[in-house]
Parts: C-alpha cells; structure tokens; sequence
C-alpha cells in the first residue's frame, strides 16, 4: 500500500535534490571560470609589470634571481610560487628565469596567451615582448595549480550545503507529517469508531482538500444508518407481529393441555392448525418483503406472460372451502408486460390472495386487462367489502390492518405489492369499485418515476 | 367473574376467551375498539384484558375513555410491544397491569384473579364467610372443612355471592356473570343452579329476597 507521506517524501528529496545539484554544478562551472579569468588577467599583468621592470632598469635581466624573489613575495598567499617567470633575448637565448620556473622554453608561441605540456604538466603562458630592451617575457603558472584553487572554492562553498541536506530532509519529513495530520486524525478517529457508531465525523479543523472526503464519508453515514434503522425497525416490528400469533398458539395449546374436554381440546387443535398457517404465510411475506427491498431498482425487465402467470396463481388460490373463485378474462392471454417475472408473480401472488381473502364465501375475483393508448394494465376485482376511502392512502403501509381486514391477513400483501411493482418500474393503484369490492390495477408508472 | 376480551387476532381471541373459561371466569369477547366501547357502555364486567393495537384504533384509547367515564374496573394489558416505554405509556393511561406477548395463559388467569381482589379490596386469595372458603384459583371451595363438590356455574354463583356478603345480587346480573352474552340460557337456570347449591352447602346460607334477588346470609 503505498503512502502519501513516503511518496512526498520521496518527491521533496528527489526534487530538492536535482535543484541542488543543478545549482552545484552551476557554481562549480561558474566558478572556475571565473577564477581562471582573474588568474589569467593574474599572468598577463605579471608579464607586462616584468617588461616594464626590464625597461625602467630596476630589474637587471642578467640577474634573474631577485626577479623572482620580487615577483614570489607578491603573491605569497596560500598558494607558494603559482607564477614562472622566463626572460629571453628575441634572438633565442634565455636572459633569466625565476627559482620554479623550468629551463625549457615555457611557450612557442611569441605573444598573448597559449598552453604548453612541459615535463608531464600543462603551463597556461602569458608571452609578452619588449621591443625597447629586446626581450620576450613569459609568465605561466600551473594548470594542476589552478585546478586546485577552483575545487578549494568549490569545497567550499559545497561543505555547508551538504551540512544543510541532511537538515533539510529532516524539516521536510517534518512538514509532510505536520501536513498530512489532519488525513491521520480521520483516519486515527475512523480507526477508533465503533461499528454500530454511524454518527457523522466532526467538521471541525478538517482541511479543506480533505472536506469533501469528510462529507461523503458522513453523507455514506447517513445512509447506512438509515439503512440499519429501517431493517432494524423491520425486525423489531416482525418480532412483534410474530408474538400475536405465538401467544394465539401457545394459549391453544395451554387451553387443549388444560381441558379434559374432547370438543374443546379438538376445537383448540384446530385452532392452532389454521395459526400456525398463518405464522406460516407471515414468515414466507416477511421473507419475500425482505427479499425485495433488498433489490434494487432496476430497468432491464424480462417480459412476463401476463395471463399464463395469473392463470397459475388462480388455480392455485383459489378457495374451494369458502367457494371462492378466481377467473382470469381471455383478453390477458395475449398480454406481455415489460416487468421481472419474479417480482410480478409476487405482486399478483399477494393481490390475488388478498382478494379472495376478503371475497364472501362464493365470491368471485376477476382479472382481466385494460388497454389504453399507450400502455396496458392489469385488473383484479373482487366483491369484497372494499375499503374505507380514509384507510386508501395507508392500506400500503406495512402490517396495516384495516377495519374490513380478512381474518387471516398479516398487513403485508399490500405492502408487498406495491414493493415489488415499485421495483420493476410500475406502480399499483387502489380503488373501491361502485357496486361495491375493491379494483386493484397493476399499471406502468408514471415516466418520471423512473 | 365476568371478563371481556378485546383482541384482533382470531386464533388468540378464541383462546383467550375458552382458556378463561377453563380457569372459572365468564369471558366475551370482541375485536375492535368500537366494539369494545359499546360492550363496556352496556354490559357490566368485572376486569378487561385488552389488546393495543386494533385494526380501527389503539387500546389506549378505549382505556382512556373508561377511565374518563370514571369506570375503573380493573384492565389488564395484552402486548406485543413491551419495552419499558409501552409499559409506562399503558400504565399511565390507566391499565392495572401489563403482560407482553407471548404469555402464559395460567399467568393471565393468574393476574386477573389478583386485579379482581385487589378491586375488592381483599388481600387474602382465598373467599372466607362463616365456615364456607372459596379458592377461586383452584375452583375449590369447602365447607367446615370438607370439600364441597360444586360446578363451574355454581362455584361462579358462590363466587359473585361470596365477593361482596350481604349485598343482594339480582338474578339477571347473575345471568350476566354466569353467561355473558351466551344466547340460549334456560329462564330458571340461575333458580336452578341455586336449588343445587343450597343442596350441597346447605339451608340459609343464600337467602332469596322475593322480588330483588339473593344474597348471603349474615350480619353484614
């Protein structure tokens, strides 16, 4: 895993590195060129200041010794005797030289400047001529010599910079810590949080580059939290559903426990059959309400036969005890709907059995299709006793029981109907039909609904 | 003892109302809240087990309204929510106690029975008047010492006479106590089940008083 404060760490060193050896080699080049400037102007004033010398007679060029104890105590700096002197008469003959000078000729070249390999080492020679006394003065110093003064200077100037390196890599490792410590507190207080602690992160002394992370990482909060509170609110209110029909069961099985009575043991039995079917068919919607909000909204449907569907949920409940019937109208054979067959079997499931729940025994339930421009829909009819306009808006809402409710409704086909048309792009609406019942409509949704 | 339940759930209510009839009450029962209402308006009943969430309201609301009409017959809470909050929101309302679902049926019988002595103002469990003891948990009931061998309607008779000693207790509210709203009762069966008791617990322990109905001998 690769970290920011190590890669800017990295960066800075690389970078302040290559800055400071580009200005190193700068000043070195610099340095010595301008050093070999002043030793050269250094020569050509040595040379001109030895033929003025010749000239004025202070110098005798028969006694070459005092020229160069003359010329050395000028210069005796650090650097002892840097400059050769050599006097020759313009006819070829060496008139005199200095102590360090060598005896052969420092230079061909007649006049101005010029280099020359004596002996393994490289002159740099200054010639000038005096045409009054007849004399050619060479001075020259040392190539070796001045290359030791330009890396001297050079030392120089590189030994504190090189103190400072280290110093400075310590102040970056410093400041990309400084500067990252907000990122570090996140991530210490993110480290440090409970998992069921879903509050959101405290905006204060947050960086501005790390405010956006801060909020989506509270906005990913909120929703989880939300997310959590409804399933957990799901399941407090599932337990709670389920403890009615629990304690109906246990009080069934205490009453035929108790009674030394056949009738009222048999009739508690029962009872506790028809209660653990409908535990039963509660645990199975709790289950698939679950399963459908679990999906998400999605519009890539499969196409569902509508009427094959539906004629294989009508034989199916159908409620031959009650003489409740469902028939499905030959208009809906044809029928293809654009929605997940799942979630539609589902949906007509649940509507179905809610209709032929709250039929009157010998009651009809009647699906049929309703085709308009544009899109078709799906009916189912029955002749129940419908439901209360005031209750329609909430007759969705889960565990709702309304007034009419049928003796062994949970609260939850609505719901689940509703989920699972929302799911899939369409929608359902409830009406109470004129003559009496209830018209349950399976349509499209509306386009801006999704 | 003569009980209404209120309840929506069909399976329970039925269980309730045959359970509690097994442990010596006379229980009715209803589903909703308007139901509850006009049985608590017309009829008289000795405690109500009530349900809080019915399909057409809350049971609070019934509770309230009882409470407001200044009834203050005992009423037990039956709940699937029980979290310290429903709790102290159905006692405050007015309830005398509470039970979560799911309970124990003996528990509820159990419960009642304490709400209804308490209502009584008795402590002891046990029914005492004059060598004659009642155990209505048990539905057993002695006289000087020996058992007596009563039936449910009759321990019922004794029961309501024995609650409140000296008061006359008037033949159709003996009716009620005994069936509620059970429809096909004989027009002598009380004078029946009387006939019996006297039979078994012997003369001038309940005294008819012609025209107004019975009650139990003594000074009170």
């Amino acid at each position: 895993m690769a970290s920011i404060r190590g890669r800017l760490i990295t960066i800075l060193i690389i970078s302040t590195g290559v800055v400071w050896l580009f200005a190193t080699a700068w000043i070195f080049f610099s340095t010595r060129a301008e050093v070999e400037r002043v030793l050269d102007a250094r020569l050509m004033e040595a040379g001109r200041m030895v033929s003025s010398l010749i000239t004025s007679r202070e110098i005798e060029s028969r006694r070459p010794m005092d020229l160069t104890a003359q010329l050395t105590a000028r210069s005796r700096a650090s650097y002892d005797r840097q400059l050769s002197c050599q006097i020759w008469s313009l006819n070829g003959d060496l008139v005199g030289l200095s102590e360090s000078a060598p005896s052969e000729r420092l230079t061909a070249s007649d006049t101005g400047f010029s280099q020359t390999e004596i002996n393994g080492e490289t002159w740099r020679v200054y010639a000038v001529v005096n045409a009054d006394v007849g004399v050619r003065v060479l001075v020259g110093d040392r190539l070796k010599v001045r290359n030791h003064l330009v890396n001297d200077v050079i030392r120089g100037l590189l030994l504190p910079m090189f103190l400072i390196l280290p110093l400075l890599a310590g102040l970056i490792w410093l400041s990309v810590k400084r500067g990252l410590s907000p990122l570090n507190r996140i991530a210490h207080d993110l480290e440090r949080r409970h998992a069921a602690d879903l509050s959101p992160m405290p905006a204060v002394e947050t960086a501005q580059e790390i405010a956006p992370v801060v909020q989506s990482l509270n906005g990913l909060f909120g929703r989880v939290a939300g997310l959590r509170d409804r399933e957990r609110n799901f399941t407090a209110f599932a337990a709670h559903e389920l403890r009615t029909p629990l304690a109906g069961l246990k009080t069934q099985a205490q009453v035929a426990l108790a009674s030394n009575d056949g009738a009222i043991r048999d009739q508690a039995l029962r009872q506790i059959v028809v209660g653990v079917d409908r535990t039963g068919r509660l645990v199975r919607q709790l289950l698939d309400i679950s399963s459908v909000e679990a999906r998400e909204r999605s519009d890539h449907h499969g196409v569902v036969e509508a009427g094959k569907v539906l004629r294989a949920l009508a034989g199916e409940l159908s409620d031959a005890a009650r003489g409740v019937t469902v028939a499905v109208a030959p208009d809906l054979d044809d029928l293809q709907l654009a929605i997940e067959p799942e979630l539609f079997t589902l949906a007509a499931r649940n509507l179905i059995e809610n209709a032929v729940n709250h039929s009157p025994p010998g009651g009809a339930v009647f699906c049929h299709a309703e085709r308009s421009a544009g899109s078709d829909s799906i009916v189912i009819d029955d002749d129940g006793p419908g439901i209360p306009e005031e209750e329609l808006p909430r007759v969705t809402e889960r565990f709702f029981r309304g007034r009419n409710k049928a003796a062994v409704g949970s609260g939850l086909g609505l719901a689940i109907a509703e989920l699972a048309l929302g799911r899939s792009g369409w929608r359902l609406s409830l009406r109470n039909r004129p003559g009496g019942g209830l018209t349950a409509m399976i349509a499209a949704a509306p386009p801006s609904h999704g | 003892m003569r009980i209404l339940i209120v309840e929506d759930d069909a399976v329970l209510r039925d269980g309730l109302s045959v359970g509690l009839g097994l442990a010596g009450f006379t229980a009715d029962a209803v589903e909703t809240c308007a139901a509850a209402d006009a049985a608590l308006r017309s009829s008289e009943f000795d405690a109500v087990v009530l349900d809080l969430m019915l399909p057409d309201g809350s049971g609070l609301d019934i509770l309230k309204g009882l409470r407001l009409r200044q009834q203050d017959i005992p009423v037990l809470l039956l709940t699937a929510r029980d979290g310290v909050d429903d709790r102290i929101a159905g006692l405050d309302s007015g309830a005398d106690d509470y039970l979560g679902k799911p309970f124990d049926l003996d528990e509820v019988a159990a419960r009642l029975r304490a709400l209804l002595r308490r209502a009584a103002g008795r402590a002891s469990a046990v029914l005492e008047w004059q060598g004659l003891v009642l155990d209505p948990s048990r539905l057993e009931a002695e006289k000087d010492r020996q058992p007596l061998n009563l039936s449910r309607r009759e321990f019922a008779i004794l029961h309501v006479l024995m609650s409140h000693p000296g008061q006359i207790v008037s033949k159709s509210r003996l009716e009620d106590k005994l069936y509620g709203w059970q429809a096909e009762i004989e027009s002598n069966a009380v004078e029946v089940h009387i006939h019996n008791l006297r039979a078994k617990i012997g003369p001038g322990v309940i005294q008819t008083v012609r025209g107004v109905g019975y009650r139990i001998a003594g000074e009170a």
